[in-house]
């Protein structure tokens, strides 16, 4: 039942949504307006918890049994969605309005084949016969440029990767040519390149079928590369609305300005653009301030103006349909620069700290969980080599799979290595584990989790947390002793002392892994090992977060081993970078080195992958194909011929001998069968237009 | 898959044998013997006739030997009388000494005689296990399907209406134990007691021929008290299911409800239940005892407690094999099936 409109596909008009809980009415979203129009393609950005997906689902009408639209319309085509009932919600839902989700592993359902799971989109909404929708799906799994569709056609979910998964739910979507494509953080859960390949498909998709778009999500960058306008949500309102290069480039709120003042470029470094962390947290939906929600965090807020009358959105003469919800705009220098940072002045690297030579570390896994099976090994690293020297920060990069994780294992004890060495203050430790390690090297060698919602105990105090810490290594003697200790390293990682007594469900996320970095460095921390540790915060914490972990491995002269996917954040802090796939390094060193030509052709993908929110900013698109191998059964010969676009430059070489890891300049190894002059005929990736 | 298999069959065999061990050690206590001999005899037998009893019958020889015999892995014992006639382990048939053989364990397949039916003990198993086996198909043909459909129907709309009623019943039906629910049912359904006197109070003529009159009433005792456990199981894992976030992926394509449980979360759903499905099997034969007792029903559950009353040790032996195996096999079937259902383990 698709009817014909003119005039724009969707219209929310101050929508307000609230969820009902027992204790009281949270206010979700509120005063919220929208419009797209045919073809369009709008981003939603702002921090979890700023009712984005709220908006999404209430879009849907799919907001379960506690939420409800209090007041305000969503018009689809002209048709008030609030009013239609249950049968004429469903002809549209998956018919006219599509979604596609966040975790592309958890919506499909598991028991059934992908194929079926296609096919009911045209025969529920077209009635189609089951071969009519049989050659739809097929041709439809072609579409999302998966290879052997018949196969695909019959797998399970479970036996396609993330990425394949999430093209099946993006070709669920499009099976019924929808007018409005709702996506909700759609590649939030997969690694930058196989992002790259699906946002290059959606934006395709959306121009071939001449898809409207709503396009959610908290990465400024991706939005920049996708939609033609933008709408920037902050605690359940609009604060800024207007196209792409408006918002970009003539931002009129203090959020948005503050949200791109907090994330880093890959295009630019920490001394020519430093981070500025927006301080405070994120109010809870029902502790918000009265008159403006961002108030407490503002730099420009004035006593008496702003927090004392609701405020509205502004239209801003001149621009196209550009708004801000800011009382203050007409009165802020918006040109004006960041604030300098003081300057912390380079720190020199000392002596090797940490030193792994041919370190390899293969798991043995049962092929069959119900027979057991041939025993099959997964080969997690592969020769790796590095050393790491006091008071430096070595980033190791790369995706999902890549080692990196197993390497950290590895190092804090945590798991046998098969081969090769890992020695520490003179220690060979590969084969020690850390129950059997001396007190004192289980507190040199210390690790900050990605994840600081679970790594915490939900039944101790963060007092009690950290001084059990300090009792496990050995850090004073009496309790007295370990409590003073404890309240110096609360004030170390800037909480306040009061904290000590909190639960950690009383506390946000960036405060915990707070808790998490003064555990880490509860005993005298000389190497910390960081697994992606601000992976899982708000952007507008992540600076903040980041900030502290180098004041305090500068203060300390820590040798940090900061483990991350995303280039941008280690180009701001690291000293040298370390490029690992399918478990081997593939290029080392110093941070300048790796991000500038000649680069290792996975380097140069990986870099050209990450969205860069930053109009200036000109990129090569390359576009990997297919997904990593399994380390199970890797290629023969070099482990990135099998997606690499540089294969041909060199011939057969490629899959048959793995190339050696050779310095091309002090202190900047490749692994790679290319040539001196072949890769230095490379260009940069990324190229900021006004140098 | 043959190696899982014959893994399985191993463990089952090991289990038995320490099963049957314990229970052959408790079966031949001294008091038990005493009381064995004594209702084999005469029930006023002297401690003196008691002890040539046990030494005339091949019992008063050391355990683990006798043990052995049982498992037929050392020879039976033979026991020529002062008037001349032998008797022996392996001649209780009558067989002639010349003929008989020398081992009959159950690796021989013989196994053993039963005291209290007189009887081979096979024999016994074999019709008591069928006449269970009737019992057992009609409680699970009631059972299994109502109480999914319960558990699904309470589990798919949490915190209805229908899902606190469903709740309610399958929480009082399986916090009655048979033995209480049993004496209910005949009460009110069977006796004069209320005066309905719609069916039979006795399922004795069911042994014969199941009628509904004859079979209601244990069939509903034995199927409540398990239905409410499943029931209960099914809806937590309905309810779970539909929060999945593939059951709002089925909503937002559009489905109709009917449509998405009946396509989308009954599969998913099933996957937990389905072993406690399973697990109920063994359960069973517990609740088999009650009932079969109750309604003097003369199945497998009766054998069982006929022969622990009269210590009838080589019955009660023959009774713990078939226990493990049903045991085993349900686990079994419950793995296999468990990879069937839920294709993310199924065999690559």
């Amino acid at each position: 039942m698709k009817w014909h409109h003119e005039g724009p596909v969707l219209e929310i008009d101050r929508l307000s949504i609230s969820f009902f809980t027992r204790l009281r009415e949270i206010p979700a979203v509120m005063d919220f307006s929208l419009t797209i129009q045919p073809g369009e393609a709008v981003g939603l950005v702002g921090e979890s918890g700023c009712g984005k997906s709220t908006v999404a689902l209430g879009i849907m009408q799919d907001l379960g049994r506690t939420g409800r639209i209090t007041s305000g319309t969503i018009r689809f085509k002209g048709r008030d969605l609030c009013k239609m009932g249950e049968p004429e919600l469903r002809n549209i839902r998956g018919d006219e309005i599509a979604m596609i989700y966040q975790e592309p592993m958890a919506s499909l359902n598991p028991a059934m084949r992908v194929g079926q799971q296609l096919m009911e989109v045209p025969m529920i909404h077209e009635s189609a016969s089951k071969e009519a929708a049989r050659k739809l799906a097929l041709r439809m799994i072609e579409d999302v440029r998966l290879p052997d569709p018949a196969r695909i056609f019959r797998a399970y979910p479970h036996q396609l990767s993330g990425g394949q998964q999430q093209r099946i739910v993006i070709a669920m979507a499009l099976m019924s040519k929808p007018s409005l494509l709702i996506l909700d953080e759609p590649t939030t859960a997969l690694d930058v390149t196989v992002e790259a390949g699906i946002v290059d498909l959606v934006k395709g998709l959306g121009r071939k079928y001449g898809t409207s778009m709503l396009f959610i999500s908290h990465n400024l960058g991706l939005v920049l590369e996708t939609c033609d306008r933008i709408c920037v949500m902050y605690s359940g309102e609009a604060v800024e609305r207007g196209s792409i290069s408006d918002v970009f480039e003539d931002m009129r709120h203090p959020y948005t300005q503050a949200l791109f003042r907090s994330i880093p470029l890959p295009g630019a470094d920490k001394t020519a653009r430093p981070l500025v962390a927006i301080p405070g947290n994120f109010p809870l939906p029902h502790e918000r301030p009265p008159g403006c929600n961002f108030g407490p965090r503002c730099t420009f807020f004035r006593e008496g103006q702003c927090d004392t009358a609701k405020v509205t959105m502004q239209p801003i003469p001149g621009n196209d349909r550009h708004e801000s919800r800011c009382l203050r705009m007409p009165e802020i220098d918006w040109s004006a620069p960041p604030p300098l940072p003081v300057a912390t002045g380079t720190v020199e690297p000392g002596e090797v700290v940490l030193k792994v030579e041919g370190l390899q570390k293969y798991y043995r896994v049962a092929a069959n969980a119900l027979t057991g099976g041939a025993k099959r090994v997964v080969k997690a690293n592969e020769t790796l080599s590095f050393e790491a020297r006091e008071a430096e920060t070595l980033a190791i990069v790369g995706e999902s799979g890549c080692g990196k994780s197993t390497l950290a294992k590895v190092i804090l004890g945590l798991q046998p290595a098969t081969g090769g060495t890992v020695t520490f203050g003179g220690n060979e430790i590969q084969n020690i584990p850390v129950a059997r390690r001396p007190r004192e090297m289980v507190g040199n060698l210390q690790m900050v989790f990605q994840n600081p919602f679970d790594t915490l105990n939900p039944s101790m105090s963060v007092g009690h947390q950290i001084m059990r810490a300090l009792e496990i290594f050995g850090v004073g003697t009496t309790v007295a002793e370990r409590r003073e200790r404890m309240l110096e390293l609360l004030d170390l990682v800037k909480l306040p002392r009061a904290f000590a007594n909190r639960m950690p469900r009383q506390l946000s996320g960036g405060q915990k892994q707070r808790v998490g970095i003064a555990r880490a460095f509860a005993g005298n921390a000389r190497v910390v090992v960081a697994d992606e540790p601000v992976s899982a915060l708000d952007v507008s914490v992540q600076a903040a977060v980041t900030d502290l972990l180098m004041e305090l491995q500068r203060e300390k002269r820590t040798t940090l081993l900061f483990i991350s996917h995303d280039l941008s954040i280690v180009r701001y802090l690291a000293d040298r970078v370390l490029v690992m796939y399918l478990g081997h390094v593939v290029e080392l060193g110093t941070t300048a080195q790796i991000f500038a030509p000649p680069y290792h052709p996975y380097t140069e993908a990986l870099l050209s992958a990450v969205p860069i929110a930053d109009t200036k900013v000109k990129k090569e698109r390359i576009v990997l194909e297919g997904d990593i191998p399994s380390a199970v059964n890797p290629p023969p010969g070099c482990p990135f011929q099998t997606r690499c676009r540089w294969k041909d430059k060199v011939g057969p070489l490629c899959e048959t001998q793995t190339p050696p890891l050779r310095e091309i300049a002090p202190g900047h190894s490749l692994k790679c069968h290319l040539s001196e002059e072949q890769l230095h005929l490379m260009r940069p990736v990324i190229q900021t237009e006004d140098t | 898959m043959i190696k899982f298999l014959l893994k399985r069959v191993g463990v089952m065999a090991l289990t038995a044998l320490c099963l049957t061990f314990v229970v052959f050690f408790l079966t031949n206590l001294d008091p038990n013997l005493e009381k064995l001999a004594k209702t084999q005899g005469n029930s006023r037998m002297s401690d003196a006739e008691v002890a040539s009893w046990l030494e005339k019958n091949g019992y008063a020889r050391p355990l683990l030997i006798r043990y052995g015999e049982w498992i037929g892995v050392v020879p039976g014992w033979t026991r020529t009388a002062p008037d001349g006639t032998v008797a022996g382990r392996c001649l209780h048939r009558g067989a002639a000494p010349e003929t008989a053989p020398a081992y009959c364990g159950i690796l021989q397949g013989d196994f053993g005689y039963s005291t209290r039916f007189r009887a081979d003990v096979s024999e016994i198993i074999a019709t008591r296990l069928a006449l269970t086996g009737t019992l057992m198909f009609w409680v699970m043909i009631v059972m299994i399907p109502s109480a999914l459909i319960i558990g699904v129907l309470a589990g798919m709309r949490e915190g209805s209406r229908a899902d606190r009623v469903l709740s309610s019943f399958s929480i009082l039906w399986t916090a009655t134990p048979e033995y209480v629910s049993g004496v209910i049912f005949i009460a009110v359904f069977a006796s004069s007691a209320v005066g309905l006197k719609w069916v039979k109070g006795s399922a004795a003529s069911a042994m014969r021929d199941v009628t509904f009159e004859n079979f209601a009433l244990p069939v509903a005792t034995m199927a409540l008290y398990g239905m409410g456990y499943i029931a209960r199981m099914t809806r937590a894992s309905m309810a779970e299911v539909m929060t999945a976030q593939y059951i709002r992926t089925a909503r937002l394509k559009g489905l109709k409800f009917r449509r998405i449980i009946l396509r989308h979360a009954l599969r998913n759903a099933l996957i937990a239940p389905f072993t406690v499905i399973m697990l109920q099997f063994p359960w069973l034969l517990t609740g088999v005892v009650v009932v079969e007792t109750l309604f003097n029903y003369k199945g497998f559950g009766w054998t069982l407690f006929t022969a622990a009353d009269t210590n009838d040790i080589e019955l009660l032996l023959s009774c713990s094999i078939v226990a493990v195996l049903v045991v085993l096999v349900t686990q079994l079937i419950s793995d296999i099936g468990y990879v069937f259902l839920n294709p993310r383990i199924r065999i690559s």
